[in-house]
């Protein structure tokens, strides 16, 4: 086997609160532990919706303005059409066996990644700690973040 | 093909060091594996896995992913990673002789 370089801590920075904005960077997170790899989760802005208890079963797939989907913009901003196309892809991922965030960021925390909300973003939107989930470990600012990060890749979603 | 020397028997392994030939494996080379990939002394806990490992792989032709078996094989994600730390699906993988699954979940 060749000798090559390892990847030893990631650190996640989840920004978007969309269905397609928190699966990739939960799926990789996922993944690293999986792979013996350390790794954080800091949800900022509007990715924190996937740590608040009011909205984590709620994230909704942006129907407006994803060229990727494939769907006129028009049609997408229609009342029920996000919640339609959320449903449509929550089926296809659950045939995939992928889980429902809730139950990701649950197993997430389980494997011994590190979830962290940030600071500025949760001041902003007027929350405190009892509006996150359980698995959340600690409300943390950006020079906290860089220090838990120190010796990582860090990875913006 | 490379091979691996485990309870004195040369066995096809693929470049990471994983069973080519699952058929191949035997219960007393599991020791010496987990010593290679720093697990000191196998528990009754860490052969639950193994065996459960092995049966999926019999079943199935692949090994069971991390959530797979937090679901099924009656040890939670929480304490297969006390058991595996350098990650379960993989360790306990090559350890049970059978291929590295390719789950991305």
């Amino acid at each position: 086997m060749a000798d090559t370089a390892t990847i030893e801590k990631v650190s996640i920075i989840v920004s978007k609160g969309s269905l397609e904005g928190v699966y990739p960077a939960l799926i990789m997170a996922n993944g690293a532990r999986a792979e013996g790899i350390e790794a954080d989760l800091f949800f900022t802005f509007f990715g924190l919706d996937a740590i608040t208890k009011k909205h984590w079963e709620h994230i909704k797939l942006a129907t407006v303005g994803n060229p990727g989907l494939h769907l006129p913009t028009l049609l997408g901003g229609l009342p029920g059409v996000p919640d339609l196309v959320t449903h449509y892809m929550e089926r296809k991922m659950d045939k995939l066996d992928i889980p429902p965030i809730p139950e990701f960021i649950e197993m997430i925390a389980d494997t011994g990644a590190g979830i962290y909300a940030c600071k500025a973003s949760v001041d902003l939107f007027e929350l405190d700690k009892d509006d996150l989930v359980d698995q959340v470990q600690g409300v943390i600012t950006v020079g906290e973040f860089y220090e838990r990060a120190a010796g990582s890749q860090i990875i913006y979603t | 093909m490379a091979t691996a020397t485990y309870a004195g028997t040369a066995v096809p392994v693929d470049d990471e060091g994983f069973f080519t030939d699952p058929g191949r494996w035997t219960e007393p080379m599991a020791e010496q594996i987990a010593r290679e990939q720093g697990i000191g002394e196998l528990s009754d806990r860490h052969w639950t896995v193994i065996r459960f490992m092995r049966a999926q792989f019999a079943a199935k032709g692949t090994g069971p992913t991390v959530r797979v078996l937090g679901k099924t094989s009656g040890v939670s994600v929480k304490e297969l990673y006390q058991l595996f730390p350098k990650g379960p699906a993989k360790t306990a993988a090559r350890i049970a002789g059978i291929p590295k699954p390719r789950g991305c979940i």
